[in-house]
């Protein structure tokens, strides 16, 4: 008798069931906007030009090997992605109260904020602390803090599906009514799903209240670079919390704006008030650590790090990212154009207004099915679609399949 | 309104700047209350060893393999294998939750030996894993939310120090059973038995499956077939700990009798397996964990329950060492110099040890050191108290375990001879 008899099959994460349906389909001209990962117009993954460049210098470097790493990552690679996030005259870089954990990729870096909070934060193991996650979020995100030990993952208002745009006041109003010292995990830009990120003056606003009402602002950002082509405002949420003095993580991602997807780089990286609990709170980080991965690999994070800390490599590591930013940002404005062209009903602004790698369509589940089974274009049942999928060469049949999608199906 | 009540708290406490204002309404950090941690204390070894400016100090903490020249080592299989990756240009598309099939395929076989029934029959699941630490972490994740039976988890006393952390923060409790004789620096062969035999059923047993660590002591062939009996009888779940195959005997079928002997009895173990050592690929982090099921279909409801097991934890493992691994161990003549790569280190520690028990012999010490040749792997025992091991370090700079744990790969010619010094001087 097995003991793992009543072990039930568990349905497969959608967005990998979604690539696998696409790879299995036949049919000429599909098109997978399904997982967010970057594409040329030719439809194929991009290596950076400046990471090919780096890895024949890394091969080259007798002075590398494989030994392990210290527990808490690469130095240089740590420092240097915290200072891509909170910027090279950081006061609180200067003030020695930034650390940085490496980790493996986004998810990583939040699981490891994940399981520190849930040991140290408002209180010891305190599992009873709400975790807000924006309504829609990342689908990992729920199980990423409940694994963790949260009993309570919950919803924060964020999405507003009739004007199809950032439901601020209900966002505040979550803020305003949420326990104290609730953790808030925020979208520092590019907002996965809907490509809605709060506005300058609305982030202000959340500040203000997350401050007043004790609240731990946890940062996601995985697409710095990547929405508006430009790193320092695409983290201008993350210094403006810096500025006000909050105590806060931020979870970074390097899978995307340096294209190292499968060498799983990510940053967590650690803003306390000083450097003396900065010092504790790393040393409990490595206890974590350790019992997770003993210590992160070593090949994506150096990648980083030698393109970080090299000025000429630096400038063109921000090319690089700007050019895929360009190109997302060239596929929006055409296939807006298209369905206003086509006659398309609703307004499609939104396809513009939203930022990075995401559009939320605002297709509703039997239009996405329709899409998927008559036309076999691949989107997310939320009518999530992934920019970088289209091309010039399929933004016509996108397109069409979008307008008859909408006219013939309700 | 709150909001409005805000605006006149910042603005009275705050000078000219609403920053200033904002931090003094909180006076304390989320984390004063915070403990500083402590030091881990195997790889707490080598940073007080690298704050040492001693010259002839010596780092016999951590197990990584050194040459004789007392550097890292780097196989010649493992940068053949990295220039044919790079000759390939490939993408770095996202591996599955999995990992990289190529590798998980291979890494089963090495275990279970290619003609395994088990892998004919599809009743098994290997994922890909952060090295060693990731699989048993999986495991241990995996065996809280699933195994049915008591979720008390039984090590060998002692066991590598990290083990007992990572099975408790998965959410096992811990146990453990007679395993090191310190009177004879070898196996309590009765004392094991004994302490099996009162497990209670269905409970969780660890086995390391060769080149225990920390003590260097294996069970023979003809007692690891009692144990199987032992843990038969008590209808035990076995999960085997398999750092170091390859570099125990410097055989990889060899180091891997125990695992395949105890399938074949029937028992459906999880397996942790790591590249770290025996492919030198320590910081790239390439390991696996296998489960052997009843059959096809409850490997793949085990499989899928897996992937969601490790999606919120890293969502899918790096490429670069996995990549490293399967095309040497798929490619025969990247195969065949990594066989001979693994049985060189391991002559090279068994060596050393010759050569250490000659110098403590040279030294005049009376003690008997037949143990550090018996031991086996990359670890030795060496029976050494805590005050001794702390004289060791503080008199002669050299660099270990509080439990007297030394790392045979970092002694080298060059410096065995201090070594036995060393030893004789505190133990005689």
């Amino acid at each position: 008798m097995s003991v793992f008899s009543e072990v039930p099959q568990a349905a497969p994460v959608a967005v990998f069931k979604l690539s696998q349906d696409f790879a299995n389909d036949q049919f000429p001209n599909k098109v997978n906007l399904g997982v967010g990962a970057y594409r040329t117009d030719e439809g194929k993954p991009w290596v950076l030009p400046v990471v090919k460049k780096v890895e024949k210098i890394i091969v080259h470097d007798d002075r590398l090997n494989h030994e392990y790493l210290p527990i808490l990552g690469l130095p240089e690679f740590r420092s240097s992605a915290s200072k891509i996030a909170l910027g090279d005259d950081s006061p609180a870089i200067q003030q020695d109260r930034v650390g940085a954990v490496q980790c493996l990729g986004g998810t990583g870096a939040l699981k490891m904020g994940a399981e520190f909070l849930r040991r140290f934060y408002n209180g010891n193991n305190n599992t009873k602390t709400p975790v807000y996650v924006s309504a829609p979020t990342w689908e990992n995100h729920n199980a990423v803090f409940s694994n963790a030990g949260f009993d309570d993952v919950r919803p924060y208002k964020y999405w507003n599906p009739e004007k199809r745009g950032l439901d601020l006041a209900g966002f505040l109003g979550d803020l305003e009514n949420c326990p104290e010292h609730s953790i808030f995990v925020l979208h520092a830009c590019a907002h996965n799903p809907t490509g809605t990120d709060p506005t300058q003056e609305q982030w202000k606003q959340i500040a203000e209240v997350m401050m007043v009402r004790k609240l731990f602002a946890f940062f996601d950002s995985a697409y710095q670079g990547f929405a508006s082509g430009n790193l320092e405002k695409d983290a201008w949420a993350v210094r403006y919390f810096v500025s006000l003095g909050f105590e806060m993580f931020c979870a970074q991602s390097f899978s995307k704006n340096f294209g190292l997807y499968n060498e799983r780089v990510g940053n967590l990286t650690i803003v306390a008030r000083d450097a003396d609990s900065l010092k504790k709170v790393l040393s409990q980080m490595e206890k974590i650590v350790r019992t997770t991965w003993s210590n992160p690999p070593s090949q994506g994070a150096r990648i980083v790090a030698v393109t970080l800390n090299s000025a000429e490599l630096f400038a063109e590591w921000k090319d690089n990212v700007k050019t895929m930013a360009d190109r997302v940002l060239l596929m929006r404005a055409q296939l807006k154009a298209k369905l206003q062209a086509l006659g398309t009903p609703g307004t499609w602004d939104h396809i513009t207004d939203q930022i990075g790698m995401f559009s939320f369509t605002g297709l509703n589940t039997k239009q996405v099915e329709y899409m998927v089974k008559e036309k076999h274009i691949y989107l997310m049942a939320s009518g999530r679609i992934n920019m970088c999928g289209l091309t010039s060469k399929n933004i016509d049949y996108v397109a069409e399949s979008i307008h008859q999608a909408v006219t013939q199906v309700q | 309104m709150a909001l409005l009540k805000t605006n006149k708290v910042i603005y009275c406490l705050g000078n000219v700047s609403p920053a200033l204002g904002v931090l003094a309404t909180r006076n304390s950090s989320w984390w004063s209350g915070v403990q500083m941690g402590p030091p881990d204390p195997i790889l707490g070894v080598t940073e007080a060893f690298k704050r040492d400016t001693n010259p002839k100090k010596m780092n016999l903490g951590v197990g990584a393999y050194r040459d004789d020249q007392g550097k890292p080592f780097v196989l010649s299989c493992v940068r053949k294998a990295e220039a044919l990756i790079a000759a390939k240009q490939l993408d770095k598309e996202y591996l599955a939750i999995g990992g990289l099939g190529e590798f998980t395929k291979a890494c089963a076989q090495l275990a279970l030996g290619a003609d395994n029934e088990v892998l004919k029959s599809g009743r098994s699941i290997t994922v890909q894993t952060i090295s060693g630490t990731g699989s048993l972490r999986i495991g241990g994740n995996y065996l809280a939310r699933f195994h049915a039976g008591p979720h008390d988890i039984y090590l060998p006393k002692p066991s590598w120090g990290n083990h007992t952390p990572i099975y408790r923060d998965a959410g096992l409790q811990l146990k453990a059973y007679r395993y090191y004789d310190p009177s004879t620096c070898g196996f309590d062969f009765k004392g094991a038995l004994e302490d099996i035999s009162k497990i209670p059923e269905k409970s969780i047993i660890v086995l390391h499956a060769c080149a225990h660590n920390p003590t260097g002591v294996d069970p023979k062939p003809e007692q690891w077939k009692e144990i199987s009996e032992v843990v038969k009888k008590r209808n035990l779940l076995v999960f085997f700990d398999m750092a170091y195959q390859g570099f125990a005997s410097g055989d990889i079928d060899r180091d891997a009798w125990a695992v395949r002997y105890f399938i074949e009895q029937g028992h459906n173990i999880l397996l942790s397996q790591s590249f770290a050592k025996n492919m030198g690929l320590y910081g790239e982090r390439v390991g696996g964990f296998t489960i052997v099921c009843n059959d096809a279909e409850e490997a793949k409801r085990v499989e899928s329950q897996l992937k969601i097991l490790i999606r919120p934890i890293y969502s899918n493992p790096p490429m670069n060492g996995a990549r490293i691994a399967a095309t040497i161990l798929n490619t025969p003549d990247l195969r065949s110099i990594w066989l001979e790569e693994v049985h060189t280190m391991a002559n090279r520690i068994i060596k050393m040890r010759e050569q250490l028990v000659a110098g403590l012999k040279k030294n005049g010490s009376t003690h008997n050191w037949q143990h550090v040749i018996d031991q086996i792997g990359m670890f030795c025992f060496t029976g050494l108290k805590p005050e001794q091991v702390e004289r060791l370090t503080k008199e002669f700079s050299v660099y270990m375990t509080k439990d007297g744990r030394i790392s045979m790969a970092g002694v080298s010619s060059g410096n065995v001879g201090y070594l036995a010094e060393g030893i004789h001087a505190v133990t005689k």
